[in-house]
């Protein structure tokens, strides 16, 4: 192992020293993470790059996933859906499909954690096996504008916890517990973040019949409507009456996500027969998703909600200028013209495309400082620091702790 | 030629490190006046979140005026003038968290009563200011060192967050009144000259790195 050490060139020594002293901290006590997906997604991603770091750093960690039926995870998309402001039908028959499956979940799950961090609404009704443990509820979700029957539904799990943590501070809202401001990360060494050599790239591109003979726009991310597929073709479209280019729309799907085909064919519908739209329903393939964003001109994330957006993360953090929406943790990423152009519309982000496109220098100059910006607030290394503040804070009180 | 004379500490200096956590208070304001408010009434944590978090989030360039509250007065208010005043204000000026909060609130009072119509501005719903407070972890380091060579040695190798403690937090979040290295040069190794000229740096208009780099040069150049 010792990967950590794989870190140092790139954050520096005392940071990694830092970690350790902060494990040290921890010695004892073991942390049990528990989400809905092994595969797929933001949440599984990073706990797959985490666990074995905390590991190594010899803070205890096991990282479990709760069972779900089809009916069920339809159900928590519905949640998903209504948490992110989406009109959706909910009635008793769906709340009492959700309570089974959690109910279910409780009685199988093994509870060893000292420190039980749950991801997400899927799982947020294991609470009430809490003992004399602790408890954190980690929100990945856009909860800026909730649905108010669901947000009172989950409400009432919540105030169980010891702790919650958000993704951006339009999240927080009055909760009775304390609430802390956690962004995620990316991992530098991943396969989706590694430098990959320039012939990999190629060979991607000619997998997926992609020429580099004009610029490539790409936008990454799962299909599904909060991601507005459809609207980034629209602002190709718009931006291709002025430019040749072509666009790649590129993601896979995660299991618990069953609308994805649905939207991907909507997708497939809106393109029509422009050989210039790239649609890539891909399985799980790091290596190949690194070199479709390395080998864009511009990246586009033109999300209408977003719990963080980490495709932004990735994509700056390979130097590529970027245009996406001011929601979420998006604008917490992009400093608007500083690290990436922040739009709030089809016709805004058709506009920032074409400014990218025309002006190599200036894309180049966001990429840089876009670059910069994250190796300093959005690696992995600053998440695992965060995560071990976390729960030392559960042990402290006030403002100032020593260690 | 000789090496000149190192003194030797008559205690030595420990360098401790600081890391944050930001914890959500779900308070927000979306003018002027509510703004005012909040400040009034947010723990000493929160003012000094948003006045010092710029430091190390944006330490290589700070795109952005160094506090949270010139920043949003000036982008989601449209109040230049009021920002730059709030950007202006010379937190070397200030030992406290107290006394930097009544400076700020004075500012924006006075500001209020000269243009009253400022309070009826309203921030778009996605630029509402969100009041976060700054939890500190201190810890030490295993860097100690007795001289004025070994401090110079280990500022080259510490984080920028043990020097951004013992600049920065220690003097205004822990009340120690000056910053550490001076405090120790001056009392541990009698030099006052080097303690002063340390002192009397502004650390707010340097980047950490460039921070670093300027008392590395103050130190070396002092013990030839």
């Amino acid at each position: 192992m010792g990967r950590l050490k794989e870190y140092i060139p790139i954050v520096g020594r005392g940071v990694i020293d830092d970690l350790r002293a902060l494990a040290e901290r921890l010695k004892g006590k073991t942390v049990q993470h528990i989400n809905s997906t092994a595969v797929g997604g933001g949440v599984a991603e990073i706990l797959t790059r985490m666990v074995p770091l905390f590991q190594e750093l010899n803070l205890n960690t096991r990282w479990d996933v709760i069972k779900g039926g089809d009916k069920f995870f339809e159900v928590t998309k519905k949640f998903h859906n209504a948490l992110h402001g989406r009109s959706e039908e909910i009635n008793e028959d769906d709340f009492a499909v959700f309570m089974e499956t959690s109910i279910n979940n409780m009685n199988e799950m093994q509870y060893s954690g000292d420190i039980v961090y749950v991801h997400d609404p899927q799982p947020i009704a294991l609470v009430q096996k809490k003992s004399d443990n602790k408890w954190i509820w980690r929100c990945h979700v856009d909860v800026s504008v909730p649905d108010r029957v669901v947000w009172e539904f989950l409400y009432s799990f919540i105030a169980r916890y010891d702790a919650a943590v958000f993704s951006s501070p339009e999240f927080s809202s009055k909760i009775p517990i304390r609430q802390f401001l956690i962004s995620p990360s990316i991992d530098p060494l991943s396969d989706k973040n590694k430098e990959l050599p320039e012939d990999v790239i190629n060979m991607v591109l000619e997998k997926y019949h992609i020429k580099k003979d004009k610029p490539i726009i790409t936008q990454i991310s799962r299909f599904d409507r909060l991601k507005d597929p459809v609207g980034v073709i629209e602002a190709y479209q718009e931006v291709k009456k002025y430019i040749d280019c072509q666009l790649v729309l590129a993601g896979g799907g995660a299991t618990d996500d069953p609308e994805g085909i649905k939207v991907y064919e909507e997708t497939k519908e809106k393109a029509g027969n422009d050989k210039n739209i790239h649609i890539l329903l891909m399985s799980q393939n790091d290596i190949e998703i690194n070199a479709l964003q390395r080998a864009s001109t511009v990246i586009i994330q033109k999300s209408l909600k977003e719990g963080f957006g980490l495709t932004v993360a990735e994509a700056l953090w390979k130097g590529k200028p970027v245009v996406a929406s001011a929601v979420g943790g998006i604008p917490l990423q992009i400093k608007h013209k500083y690290s990436g152009l922040l739009c709030h519309s089809v016709e805004g982000a058709t506009f920032a495309l074409k400014q990218l496109l025309n002006s190599p220098a200036y894309a180049k100059k966001m990429g840089e400082n876009g670059k910069e910006h994250i190796k300093n607030n959005f690696l992995i290394t600053r998440h695992l620091k965060d995560y071990m503040l976390l729960f030392l804070s559960l042990y402290c009180k006030g403002d100032v702790v020593y260690l | 030629m000789a090496e000149k004379e190192i003194k030797t500490a008559a205690e030595p200096f420990r360098f401790y490190t600081q890391l944050h956590l930001s914890e959500l208070t779900g308070l927000r304001a979306s003018n002027l006046p509510e703004l005012l408010n909040l400040i009034k009434e947010a723990s000493d944590s929160a003012i000094y979140h948003h006045t010092h978090r710029f430091l190390l989030q944006h330490q290589y360039l700070s795109p952005e005026p160094p506090n949270d509250f010139a920043y949003w007065v000036t982008v989601a208010l449209g109040e230049d003038c009021l920002g730059e005043k709030l950007a202006s204000i010379d937190t070397m000026k200030y030992l406290t968290i107290h006394d930097l909060r009544e400076k700020i609130v004075a500012t924006i009072e006075a500001y209020l009563k000269a243009c009253p119509n400022s309070a009826k501005r309203f921030a778009s719903e996605d630029e509402v200011f969100y009041l976060i407070k700054c939890v500190s972890f201190i810890m030490p380091t295993a860097y100690v060192t007795n001289d004025l060579r070994g401090f110079v040695e280990i500022l080259k190798k510490i984080t920028i967050d043990s020097i951004y403690f013992h600049m920065f937090e220690a003097r205004l979040r822990l009340e120690r009144k000056t910053n550490d290295f001076s405090l120790w040069i001056e009392g541990m190794i009698g030099d006052k000259e080097l303690a002063g000229k340390i002192l009397k740096l502004d650390p707010y208009t340097y980047t950490l790195e460039d921070l670093r780099k300027t008392i590395i040069q103050m130190t070396e150049k002092r013990i030839g």
